[in-house]
Parts: structure tokens; C-alpha cells; sequence
């Protein structure tokens, strides 16, 4: 249970990418990187979980700011959220980005925390948060998945011993966008798209993504792809602010003579993953926008999706949700 | 009555120092020497604690001592304990480790071990009664303030006479009834029953229950936080083990309380009784984790209500039943006072209320703004709305043909009421609010989004007697009122306070409140709650200020010749009615008491005022002109503060999210003594309301016995983005005739009439549909609106 104490750990604040790396490799699986370090420190102040060298990525001046390139805009992973919230070219050509971000945690929070750290934030499951033997955290059992588990917050889809959902605001925007994640570590440079890099139980159950021991995100690169798209997002939520989403939906469309020629959608919080809503884009592609389109998309939306004892009112969330994007 | 300060706004003397942040809550002392201590605290829910070994940690460097419950002042087998080996929530401290830092203190506990023997817990009120139920604690599983503890098991046949859909309802612990229930429901042209749960909810103080500790040889010097001053001293000593004069209680500002800081709680005494163990100064910071677990919480309700009225609305027959969870000591009484509430608000005819106080394995439960009544508003006010609409009359015709007036009586008691304005509350909202024209616009629709409109009223018994006012006026003709009111935040401390200058005739620049430091000389005050501040230190003040008036116009006819009739008081002066060279500043006044002593200069005092009030008279004897008395003003009824609230809501059909587009609160709180303060806490009250209708949660994983609510965020209060930035407000400002200023008090039922309101306005958009239960969420709005079953079964608690 939560103790708000931390307990010692040496800090190491490096102040270049090839720095981090090094302490990255020297440390191995005895380090924990901390970007704005609100997940961070709420693990090591409820001392559930323990790094031995804490590796503050804030002086790194390389993994901060956002460039416009050739093939769109490539973000630094340490660019805090307000900064992406209020950028001219994201609120022009990716306004989804923007609006998504916008709606993160609350302002405050989106000025320290960073877009990195938003990505790679661990589970928001209360039970493995109260730090619980469950699965995720190395245990032999599920309580948010029983006849009692408190878990309105929870997967329709994806289950696997873990029911936890992707919490993130920003991360089905960055797999509508067709982002792609650059990685780096002591051998070099790798990139992953976002729609792969996001990984649920059934592949590692004590992780969320694909980033390994040793390895950091330094960059999400967004391509011209989806720029000046039609964008809706729109998030669902207990509270207007410092709240994590029931659902959220993010939706990218191009719309030629009067039907939809190029969409994406995908939904948060319904899964460990953002949830490509792949049979949505399947149906609307090519048809008109209209009620009976929206009716058959948020049909297909939730096909195969399993309630727990707590949240089916996340399916017809997730189907109002889909409508409304469809609407708008 | 024309008053030259009361009903004027003024700066709280405090407001700069919160403003600028240089505020000092007991956080922020440190004293030489200061050490921190750390508590070992309770991870299941009821247990046996034993063979605690301490080697390892006291070994470590930097540990100091551990205090353990075997050392602390022993409290009554139902009371909240200072440490337990027997705890009976998650969360409750066993022991206390002081170190050099609080991070040595935490790994010291993590070095400790014992056997921990896991007992039954229950954290639902209904799985403790079926029979064979687990019991929260030993000594059974039903309490209260007069209950001695007991096994209850109701029969099977009640559950199942109740089926899923209702509250079963046993054998009760208190029942009381008036009138003829059975002819008032026979002659009711329209009844309603419904089954409800309200949510308990932790207090969630933004100030943690901190608190520094030192001894001075006897004295304990005390920095703790607290929403009161003079009242929970008593109880604190006790806690430590001292007398009353050896606890030096300082408490100057306070980060809330709204209730569970209101009187002595038993967590001050551990930084006091380490610091007498290890003989260094010691501060124990409270985690928010840690408060939201020992900083008790409200009772939640699984209740029933049968309503029965007659075609003009009028309520003629109420029959209420109340399963109070009770947490797993005493617990408080807001199941008693639901019963009250109903029976004021709405005036039946005749009523029968009964309930049982049943313990759990969660949080102690204390006060909670409008503790009962509050939760009953929220549970009954929607089905006031549903009896309108069925015998179509107007809500708010409904509402006030229940109102109560000045010749009200409520309660099986049938007590009296000084004053109740509730129905005139009422019209000044509606004229406030635009009622008639908003009413039309309830269903409206645009896109998915309906209008909803809601009324909510609330009540509280809102103010006391008996207590002593205290003031001192020094050789510069200074006013010092001496308050042993705390700070809340409502800036009562002062806004009662000037009565004492107002009878005075003194200038407020020339008045000096003191306060929040027992060491000053604080008279025998009431504590900070039960909106009694207004009506019960007004009271005493004005009975300070009486005797003050008295003896200056004695010593003005002592020294100039005359008697007390022949004088008055104006412009800070004593002057001769007929001669206006006889005169004497207040200055000089000050000086002649200390000159001829007595009663006047405090050397002796009256033998009613509490032995508090006679220490602090003698800790200022000889430095002025004492002005003190007992407030035995008449009292002879219950102070009814009502409040009403407005307010319409644009809701989402398809998300479940609403906005309140408009408030309007209504208070019933007498004359006003400060406007800018009433406004803020009827706005304050809203927001607070609103949470407790619409956001807060307080959730139990019913197979653990694990809170899921820990946390500001996780208990989803409303951010200032959650609520409307404008909000309106009106106070009837009708006087109670047993103030001698006419005020009574309002802080909790603008909370419990905007949360009513709130509920009645979402029902209201959604076709009259009652969840009865507090809070409405969203998933229950969609899975409603979706057509679909809700999660919960309908007396389901610590639902997700």
C-alpha cells in the first residue's frame, strides 16, 4: 500500500542522449529513466516499486522540441505536453494531437509532464497500483478480473490474466496519425510504428510497450500522411481535468466527392493497446457519412468486446463514441 | 436592527498570510531539534497483531524509538485508538517509528516484523446482518454514540421478504414514530416506496492531520491542525494524558476539516507521547494516502423510504428506514439526524423512523458536512420529484407545501424550531432563478444533449448555547476579542467576533481578534461545526461585550460620580448623559480597572464560566478591562438552518457528461453577518455538494477489503474545471428571534440543497428517472440511457 515515502536511490542527470545511453548500459535493468515523473515518482513514493539509479532525462536538451522535416514533424520525447498542446504547426496540420493532448491529466500536469512519458506510462490499474501480488507485478493472480473486482475501468478486449487498459489520451492519436517511434539504445537507433509499438499481456505481461531493458524513446516522428486530415477527438471522462479516460476517440479522415476516401480511427481504454477500430475504417471507407453508416460502424466497433462484472457501459460508450466521430 | 459592522464585508485578519502562502499550518514549524515519525499502518482490513519485533529497525542509525499501542493513553474500547494490535481498517496505525528523517522512520518499518493473524471483515452493512454474517470487530457488529456494542442478525425471512430490489428491515436499534401512520398512508392519494444507497466518502482534507509536538517540563506545546480551537482541547489532553492547562494547543490555520476535525482526534497524541518517549521534538507529517484512510469519512446509507401524499402534495405519512455504515467504532449519529431531516423539511403528517448502526472494516466514521442530513436530502429529494410529477404539481409547489415554518416541530421528539424560512428561501430562489420561464425548458432537447432542472433543499440544526465570550480592552482603549473559534475558513472567528465591537460602538481598526493559540488566553468556545458558529459565538460574544458595558459605565460612575444609568457609550468613549464633561476614554476606562482590580480587571470572574474560560481570564488579569460572561441567553428550539438551491444542467445522452449551466443558493441563515463569507460558502458548499452528488468516490473491493479510493485523484473530487466559474446566491436574511443579532448559522445545508438539486436536475433530464444512489456517475447514465442493466445491484455498495 501506498507509503509516500521514497525511499534512497542515486540520481544521475545526464545531459546528452549518448550520456543516458551510457549510464543505460552501465546500469542495465538496475536503472529506471524518469521524464516528467509523475508515474515515477508515485511508484517509488508508494515504494511498490524500487529503482536503484534513476536516470533524469530533463538535461537532455536533444530529446526536447518539435522540427518540422520533409516528411512531417518529428517531436522529441522529452517536449512536455503543453508545449505540443500549444505548437502552431501541430494545431494546424494535427490538431487530433493537439486536441488529444490537450485533454491529458490536468494543465498543471501537462507542463512538467512529457510526451515520452505519456507513451510509456505503466498500467493505471488500481489494484497494481495499490501494489497488489497480481500478475503484472510478477503474482500469480488477477483481483480486478473477479466476481467482486472493482473494475469499471477496465479491458473489453484483450484479456489476458491482466485486464488493465492503455491509459493514454495521446497514444490512439499517435496510431491514427501513423506515428513512428524512434528508439534508441548503446546499439544504435531503431524505429517502430506506433500500432506496434503499444504491446498487451498475452505478449509481456509487466510491460506496456516494446522498449526493452536498456533502450529509451527518444522521438515520435509524425509523416504527412493524415496532415490537414479531418480530425475528431474526444475523450469521456469522470472529470473535465486530472482524470484518465472511461473511453477516448481519435479519428483521421479525408473526405473526396462527398464520401470518406482515407480513415483511421482508433479507441483508448478498452484495451491494453490503443484499439485500432481497423472494421470501423472498413465500413465507412468509401460510403457516405450518415446516421445509417455511423449505426453500422459503431456496430462493428464493439463486435467481439467482453464486459467484466463493472464496465459494459463501455460498449455503448465506445458505439456513441464512434457515432459522434462519424457525425462530426 | 441597524448594525454598524455586522452585515458589512470586512478583510479576515487571516487572508493576507493564505493568500501569500505565508500561512504557518503546522507543517510548516520546525523547532531545534525536530525529529520526524513515521506510522506502521494496518494492510488488511481487521486483524490481530502480535509478537512485533523492533531489533532490526531500532538498531538501524538515525532510528530514535518506536511508540507502541501498549504504551499510549488507553481510550474507550469503542473509540477511534491513538495505535492498536488490533486493527479494524486498512490503514489504521499500529506503530510509530521516530527517526532522524521520515525516510529513515519508513525503512525502520520495513524492517519490522510480527505476526499478523487475519480476522472476518466485512465492508458491506447487509452481508454483517444476514445471519451468519462476519462481524467487523468482537465485540460484535453495531454501535453508536448510546448503543453499546452487539450482534444483530436479522432473519433470512427479512431478506427475502425485502427481495433484491428493496432494504430488508429487521429488528432496528431506535425507532421512534408520530401521528397515525397507518390513516395517514390510508387517506394518501399516492404513495411511493423506494430502496437507495448513498455513498460514504472520506473528508479528504486538502491539510493533512499533521501535527509537531514538544514538551516544555509539563507542558506539551501542540502544532496540530485543527478546525476548531477551544472545544477539542480538552479531549486532546486527554489523548496525550495531561491536564487541560499543561497542553499548549496551537491551531491557527486550517487546510479543512468539514467535520473530521472538528473535536479531539486521537492521532495528535503520537507525535506528543514520542516526543515525551525520546525527549526531541517530533513532527508527524500525515501522507494524503494516510489521511484518506484516518482521516474518517461519512457514512454511507443503504436505506428505504414509503411516501405517502395527498393530491396537493402535502406529505402525509413518511416511513424511513436507515442501515448507517458505520466504519468499526462509534461512528456518528447521521442516521439519527436523517430522520430529523425528513421530518422538518417536509413536515409529514406522521412518520415512523427506524435504523441500525451497523460496523464495518473501513474508515472511523465522523461528521461530514450536514452529517444525515445531508445524505437524505440527496436520497429523498428526487423522490419529491417523482411524486410531483405524478400528481402533477410543480416541484416547487411541492416543496413548499412540505416546508416547514416557525411553528414547526420535527423528529419523534417533536422539537420546536427558532425560526424556519425555508418556503421564503424557496420563492427567492424561484424569482432568482427565473423559475417559471426555466421550468418550461426541463426536456429540452439540443442534439444529444437535454436540459434538466432541478430544486434541492437541505436543513441542519445550526447553533448552541451555554459557552463563554471573553474580551479585554487595553490601557490604549485596544479591543481584544478573544475567540476560542477556530479557522475553517469561514472567517467566523471574526465575523462573530464583531459583535462584541458592534455592541461596543468601537471601530473595527481599533479591534484586535485573538486566536489560534490556546496560550493567548482563549475563553470556553464550541467547536468549529454543526453550522453553529454564527448563532453560538455571536451569543457568547455579545454576552462578553454585555458585561463589558456594564463595568465600564461602573467605573465611569466609580471615578466621575453618578451611576450606571446616567451614562452611555459612544465613539469609544463613557459619557454622562446630562454632563458632557463626564467623560472617560476607553483607554482610561482600561487603566481604572487595573487599578481597582476585582471583576474588573479579571482578578476574579464569575464561578459559570468553564474552568478554560477562568484560566484564560486569569492568564490577562491585571492588563485591562475584562469583559467576560457565559452565554445564557434563552434558547428554546432547535436553530433550523434550511437552504434551497436552483439549478439547470445541459446533460449528454450519449456520454453521460453534463454541465451546470446555472445556480442559484438560497440561505436561511438569520442576519447576515458577512456577506462576502456567505457567499462563498454557499458556493463552496455547491461545489462541495456537487462532488457528493456527481463525482466523489469511495469504493471497497468487497473480496479484500482494499480501497480503490486513495488519493485526490482516485476520489475524483470536482476540479475548479468541473464546476460552473459563476454561481449565484441570496440569503432570506429573515432574523431568529434567540439571537441576540438575529444570525443563525448555513455551512451545511448549501451544501446538501445544491447536491439534491444537482441529482433532482439530472433525473429530471433523463425523464424522471431515480437512481437512487449517490453518486450518479456516468456509466450509470449510460447504461441507462443505453436501455441496459446497471453493474450494481440495487443496495449494492462500494459499487465500481
Amino acid at each position: 500500500m501506498a507509503k509516500d515515502m521514497m525511499p534512497a536511490f542515486e540520481l544521475y542527470q545526464p545531459d546528452s542522449l549518448d550520456n543516458a545511453l551510457e549510464l543505460l548500459s552501465r546500469f542495465g535493468d538496475r536503472s529506471w529513466i524518469v521524464a516528467g515523473g509523475h508515474d515515477s515518482f508515485d511508484w517509488f513514493k508508494d515504494r511498490t516499486k524500487y529503482a536503484q539509479y534513476v536516470i533524469d532525462l530533463n538535461n537532455v536538451n536533444e530529446l526536447k522540441g518539435i522540427n518540422e522535416t520533409s516528411e512531417g514533424i518529428e517531436i522529441g520525447a522529452m517536449t512536455s505536453l503543453t508545449e505540443i498542446e500549444l505548437n502552431d504547426v501541430i494545431r494546424q496540420r494535427y490538431s487530433l494531437l493537439s486536441d488529444a493532448v490537450s485533454r491529458v491529466a490536468s494543465p498543471q500536469i501537462r507542463h512538467i509532464g512529457t510526451i515520452g512519458g505519456n507513451l510509456n506510462q505503466d498500467a493505471r490499474c488500481w489494484y497494481y497500483r495499490y501494489g497488489v501480488d497480481c500478475y503484472r507485478a510478477g503474482g500469480n493472480s488477477c483481483y480486478a478480473d473477479t466476481p467482486e473486482g472493482q473494475n469499471r475501468e477496465h479491458c473489453l478486449w484483450g484479456a489476458s490474466r491482466c485486464v488493465a487498459v492503455s491509459p493514454s489520451d495521446v497514444a490512439p492519436a499517435m496510431v491514427v496519425l501513423e506515428a513512428t517511434m524512434v528508439i534508441a539504445s548503446a546499439n544504435g537507433l531503431r524505429e517502430v510504428p506506433a500500432e506496434d509499438y503499444f504491446i498487451g499481456p498475452n505478449i509481456d505481461i509487466e510491460r506496456m510497450t516494446v522498449i526493452e531493458p536498456g533502450e529509451v524513446l527518444v522521438s515520435i516522428k509524425i509523416p504527412n500522411t493524415w496532415a490537414n486530415a479531418m480530425f475528431y477527438f474526444e475523450k469521456v471522462a469522470d472529470r473535465n481535468t486530472w482524470d484518465f479516460p472511461l473511453v477516448n476517440i481519435s479519428r483521421a479522415m479525408f473526405i473526396e466527392n462527398g464520401v470518406v476516401s482515407r480513415i483511421r480511427m482508433a479507441a483508448g481504454a478498452v484495451e491494453c493497446i490503443p484499439r485500432r477500430l481497423s472494421v470501423v475504417e472498413q465500413v465507412v471507407a468509401g460510403s457516405e457519412l450518415n446516421e445509417e453508416t455511423a449505426e453500422l460502424a459503431s456496430q462493428a466497433a464493439i463486435r467481439g468486446a467482453t464486459p467484466l462484472n463493472f464496465n459494459h457501459f463501455k460498449i455503448p460508450l465506445l458505439q456513441n463514441l464512434v457515432k459522434r466521430a462519424l457525425r462530426a | 436592527m441597524a448594525f454598524n459592522l455586522i452585515g458589512k464585508n470586512f478583510t479576515p485578519p487571516d487572508i493576507y498570510a493564505k493568500v501569500t502562502g505565508k500561512a504557518k499550518y503546522a507543517e510548516d514549524f520546525k523547532v531545534e531539534g525536530m525529529v520526524f515519525c513515521r506510522l506502521l499502518t494496518s494492510t488488511i482490513p481487521h486483524a490481530r497483531v502480535s509478537n512485533i519485533n523492533l531489533d532490526e529497525a531500532l538498531s538501524m542509525p538515525g532510528v530514535l524509538g518506536v511508540l507502541t499501542a501498549d504504551e499510549v493513553t488507553d481510550t474507550d474500547i469503542m473509540d477511534n485508538p491513538i495505535l492498536t494490535n488490533h486493527p479494524k481498517f486498512i490503514g489504521q496505525p499500529i506503530l510509530a517509528v521516530a527517526a532522524e528523517s521520515e525516510q529513515i522512520a519508513q525503512d525502520a518499518i520495513e524492517k519490522i516484523s510480527f505476526a499478523i493473524e487475519a480476522l472476518p471483515f466485512t465492508v458491506d452493512p447487509l452481508e454483517s446482518l444476514f445471519p451468519g454474517g462476519p462481524n467487523a470487530r468482537m465485540e460484535g457488529n453495531v454501535a453508536n454514540p448510546g448503543i453499546e456494542p452487539e450482534e444483530v442478525k436479522w432473519q433470512v425471512s427479512d431478506f427475502v421478504a425485502a427481495g433484491e430490489n428493496h432494504l430488508p428491515m429487521g429488528s432496528p436499534s431506535r425507532e421512534w414514530s408520530y401521528g397515525d401512520l397507518d390513516n395517514a398512508f390510508a387517506s394518501s392519494v399516492y404513495i411511493l416506496e423506494e430502496s437507495f444507497v448513498t455513498q460514504g466518502l472520506s473528508h479528504n482534507s486538502m491539510e493533512p492531520r499533521t501535527a509537531l509536538a514538544y514538551w516544555d517540563g509539563d507542558k506539551c506545546i501542540l502544532h496540530a491542525s485543527s478546525q476548531s480551537q477551544s472545544f477539542p482541547h480538552p479531549g486532546v489532553a486527554s489523548y496525550i494524558g495531561i491536564a487541560p492547562e499543561n497542553l499548549v494547543f496551537i491551531a491557527e490555520f486550517c487546510g479543512g476539516g468539514f467535520g473530521s476535525k472538528g473535536g479531539a482526534y486521537p492521532y495528535v497524541a503520537i507525535p506528543a507521547l514520542m516526543s515525551k518517549k525520546i525527549n526531541r521534538p517530533v513532527m508527524m507529517r500525515i501522507s494524503r494516502n494516510e489521511e484518506a484512510l484516518i482521516g474518517s469519512a461519512r457514512p454511507g446509507f443503504q436505506g428505504r423510504a414509503r411516501l405517502g401524499f395527498d393530491q396537493n402534495g402535502k406529505m402525509l405519512a413518511a416511513d424511513l428506514y436507515i442501515v448507517q455504515d458505520n466504519g468499526p467504532t462509534n461512528g456518528f449519529n447521521d442516521w439519527l439526524s436523517a430522520g430529523d431531516a425528513l421530518s422538518l423539511v417536509y413536515t409529514p403528517n406522521a412518520m415512523r423512523f427506524r435504523g441500525i448502526p451497523v460496523l464495518t472494516n473501513t474508515p472511523h466514521r465522523g461528521p461530514q458536512r450536514g452529517p444525515g442530513q445531508n445524505q437524505i436530502a440527496n436520497a429523498i429529494e428526487p423522490m419529491i420529484d417523482k411524486a410531483a410529477r405524478e400528481l402533477n404539481i410543480d416541484p416547487l409547489a411541492i416543496r413548499k407545501i412540505n416546508a416547514p415554518n416557525n411553528y414547526s416541530k420535527y423528529g419523534g421528539a417533536q422539537t420546536s424550531v427558532t425560526s424556519a424560512y425555508l418556503s421564503e428561501a424557496l420563492d427567492q430562489g424561484a424569482e432568482m432563478f427565473n423559475w417559471n420561464e426555466r421550468r418550461q425548458r426541463s426536456g429540452q432537447r439540443n442534439g444529444s444533449k437535454v436540459t434538466g432542472i432541478g430544486i434541492g433543499t437541505a436543513y441542519h440544526s445550526a447553533g448552541s448555547n451555554g459557552f463563554d465570550g471573553l474580551l479585554r480592552i487595553d490601557t490604549d482603549g485596544i479591543l481584544h476579542i478573544h475567540t476560542g473559534v477556530g479557522n475553517l475558513g469561514t472567517y467566523s472567528h471574526t465575523s462573530t467576533s464583531r459583535v462584541a465591537a458592534e455592541v461596543l460602538g468601537y471601530s473595527w481598526d481599533r479591534c484586535v481578534v485573538e486566536r489560534g493559540d490556546s496560550s493567548k488566553g482563549l475563553p470556553w468556545n464550541l467547536g468549529q461545526f454543526g453550522s453553529n458558529t454564527s448563532f453560538t459565538m455571536t451569543r457568547t460574544n455579545y454576552a462578553a461585550a454585555q458585561d463589558a458595558v456594564i463595568k465600564i459605565k461602573q467605573l465611569a460612575a466609580l471615578r466621575l460620580g453618578g451611576s450606571i444609568e446616567d451614562y452611555e457609550l459612544q465613539n469609544e468613549r463613557v459619557q454622562h448623559f446630562n454632563d458632557l464633561n463626564l467623560s472617560l476614554s476607553f483607554a482610561e476606562v482600561a487603566q481604572i480597572a487595573i487599578d481597582e482590580g476585582g471583576s474588573y480587571s479579571g482578578l476574579t470572574y464569575p464561578d459559570e464560566i468553564n474552568p478554560m474560560t477562568k484560566r484564560a481570564v486569569g492568564h490577562l488579569a491585571g492588563s485591562g478591562l475584562i469583559g467576560v460572561g457565559r452565554d445564557n441567553l434563552a434558547r428554546s428550539g432547535s436553530v433550523a438552518a434550511l437552504a434551497a438551491g436552483f439549478i439547470e444542467i445541459e446533460l449528454d445522452l450519449e456520454t453521460g457528461d453534463w454541465e451546470i449551466k446555472d445556480y442559484v443558493g438560497i440561505a436561511d441563515c438569520g442576519t447576515v453577518l458577512h456577506p462576502l463569507g456567505l457567499s462563498h460558502q454557499v458556493k463552496g458548499g455547491a461545489v462541495m455538494g456537487i462532488g457528493l452528488a456527481g463525482y466523489e468516490r469511495h469504493i471497497y473491493d468487497p473480496q479484500n477489503g482494499l480501497p480503490a479510493h486513495l488519493g485526490l485523484c482516485h476520489s475524483k473530487l470536482p476540479t475548479y474545471l468541473d464546476v460552473p466559474s459563476e454561481m449565484r446566491w441570496g440569503a432570506v436574511a429573515l432574523e431568529d428571534p434567540e439571537n441576540p443579532v438575529g444570525a443563525k448559522g448555513i455551512g451545511e445545508p448549501v451544501q446538501g440543497c445544491a447536491s439534491a438539486a444537482l441529482l433532482c436536475a439530472i433525473s429530471d433530464a433523463l425523464g424522471g428517472h431515480l437512481f437512487n444512489r449517490t453518486p450518479v456517475v456516468k456509466d450509470m447514465i449510460i447504461n441507462f440511457t443505453a436501455g441496459q442493466e446497471q453493474s450494481y445491484g440495487p443496495l449494492q455498495i462500494s459499487s465500481a
